[in-house]
């Protein structure tokens, strides 16, 4: 693989600059900007870049080019319709609700859910905080007097939107989501991390960086974000510029650890409604019919689409009268090997040996 | 985490010798890495004219047509030439490497949406034992151990790990066993 792509640096550097510019609309150059948000905004920004980058390196790799190219033939096409009812369903299904992992395991899914929720929503609430697209002000009257209940203002790139008292439920879910948001992703990636040392399979096949990091890193954000609203509540602030400061340099750890590690899955997976949608167009080409068992075994359009790949990585899977061994299913490829060893064996003119 | 590997130990298969007893198939349901799904796979070659019998695992390929295909960089081959099942936060159930492996091992399990092989029972040969398969074929059809060992055992076969496949040789860790000065086996 090429080391440097120029087509990824640049959609990361466009993806970079529009972010930056819609930070300065947003924060109405930077007059509502907080301060103490930019090194969350200077992580937020190298995450986007590597995140466009390393997609646009992936989506240029030749099977996941197909599926890309595909996706957008169906997107102009009048299948779009047969396909815009089922990218739905199949959205809130297996993006939203993750029905294949809890199949996999209830508890399993459960805790993913967890997880996932979690960090979506706690995505949700900081990244326009973090770009200084949301910011809050205090109605000034409320604030002066210590028995009448605080109003706050929401403002959305820098327009009032409504106002809210600090009580209400408006306000609870404004000041206090993202400690749940924390509490379901320690229930989770708690799961996660005691399976992964007591699973004997998964001890054998993991890495640390790879599977055991991204968990501690997920507890470790949440904790000392629950930290900073429970020593902000019980402890009068007492040692709040520590948990701030370990707070923020997790969080930077996760940000920049996003397009090389485990969490770049989560920008990966909605491929696989892409995946689904393939399957569900390729039926409208016919199956393919497999050479020697005689059964169908894929979509046609699977196998023409897989003779290109296999072609444009530099597998020649075609025998001399033209045939592709793409066209057997992989019993019937199985059978292939045996039915040769036997003529091999016989050949030799022993059947053991 | 597996400095216990012993590369000097490979796998040797000859179908020619499997009875089609499935043992190896529950078997490999028993191993830790792959949830209890038996991976490999034992079929009926032609059963309308003949009752000869496949086994298949994975051959973890040199370089592995699965990996290449997948378009979620979902299949790795690690430093022991092992070719890992499908990362399951990775796999997007495609079955790009179902259709185009040509040993025809991948399995795509429908109901989790995911691609799962066999990883010649990592959690066992990670740490020097031998894969559950091979411990339990009655026939021979199946062995784990050393090509000293395999070469007393077959004196009249060799193990061959090159395979012709159309225009492509396909080179593999996993040996099938030949008749003796066997290079190399044209499968189609
Ligand atoms: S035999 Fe098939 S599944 Fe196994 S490594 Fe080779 S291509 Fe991949
Ligand atoms: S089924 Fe999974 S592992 Fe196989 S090619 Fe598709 S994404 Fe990759």
């Amino acid at each position: 693989m090429k080391l440097f792509n120029t087509t990824a640096f640049f959609a990361a550097l466009t993806a970079t600059l529009i972010t930056v510019t819609l930070v300065l609309l947003g924060s109405r150059n930077l007059q509502n900007y907080d301060a103490a948000l930019v090194a969350y905004l200077f992580g937020t920004l190298f995450a986007i870049f590597g995140v466009v980058y390393r997609y646009s390196v992936w989506i240029q790799r030749p099977p996941t080019k197909v599926y890309l190219k595909s996706s957008i033939r169906t997107l102009f096409s009048k299948e779009f319709i047969q396909c815009s009812w089922f990218s739905l369903k199949d959205f809130v299904k297996n993006i939203l609700f993750q029905s294949f992992i809890i199949k996999r395991s209830k508890k399993k899914g459960i805790a993913h859910l967890m997880m996932a929720f979690g960090c979506l929503m706690a995505f949700a609430i900081t990244v326009p905080l973090t770009f200084g697209w949301i910011h809050f002000t205090l109605v000034p009257e409320t604030g002066l007097y210590p028995n009448v209940e605080n109003i706050y203002t929401i403002h959305f790139f820098g327009f009032e939107m409504s106002t809210f008292p600090i009580n209400s439920f408006v306000g609870f879910m404004t000041f206090g989501a993202l400690n749940w948001c924390s509490v379901l992703v320690i229930i989770g990636a708690t799961y996660f991390l005691q399976k992964r040392l007591k699973d004997p399979g998964l001890i054998s096949t993991q890495t640390f960086e790879a599977d055991i990091l991204p968990l501690l890193l997920l507890n470790l954000v949440s904790i000392t974000g629950l930290g900073l609203s429970l020593n902000y509540k019980f402890m009068n602030g007492k040692a709040f510029e520590f948990m701030a400061v370990s707070h923020a340099f997790f969080v930077i750890v996760f940000l920049i650890w996003i397009p090389f590690g485990k969490f770049f899955h989560i920008i990966q997976r909605p491929a696989q409604i892409g995946a689904h949608i393939y399957k569900e167009i390729g039926k409208n080409t016919g199956m393919q019919v497999c050479k020697h068992t005689k059964k169908e075994y894929t979509t046609r359009l699977h196998v023409t689409d897989l003779k290109e790949i296999t072609t444009e990585l530099g597998f020649n899977l075609q025998n001399n009268a033209g045939d592709s061994l793409l066209e057997y299913s992989p019993e019937g490829k199985r059978d292939l090997l045996a039915i040769a060893h036997l003529q091999a064996r016989q050949t030799s003119g022993t059947y053991f040996g | 985490m597996n400095q216990y590997y012993k590369l000097q130990e490979e796998f040797f298969v000859d179908m020619q010798r499997c009875i089609g007893c499935k043992a190896c198939e529950a078997a490999c349901a028993e191993c830790e890495t792959n949830g209890h799904e038996p991976m490999i796979h034992v079929n009926y070659v032609n059963r309308a004219v003949t009752i000869q019998t496949t086994v298949q695992v994975c051959m973890h390929c040199d370089d592995p047509i699965c990996a290449n295909v997948c378009p979620a960089d979902a299949i790795t081959k690690d430093e022991f030439g092992i070719v890992h099942t499908a990362n399951t936060s990775r796999c997007i159930g495609c079955s790009n490497c179902v259709m185009a492996c040509p040993f025809g091992v991948p399995k795509k399990v429908e109901e989790y949406d995911l691609m799962m092989k066999c990883n010649m029972c990592y959690d066992r040969t990670s740490v020097g034992k031998k894969p559950m398969c091979a411990t339990v074929c009655p026939s021979g059809a199946l062995f784990f151990g050393t090509r000293e060992q395999m070469e007393k055992l077959r004196p009249n076969s060799s193990p061959v790990n090159k395979f012709i496949f159309g225009m492509e040789t396909v080179t593999t860790k996993v040996n099938i066993m030949l008749p003796k000065g066997t290079e190399v086996l044209k499968v189609f």
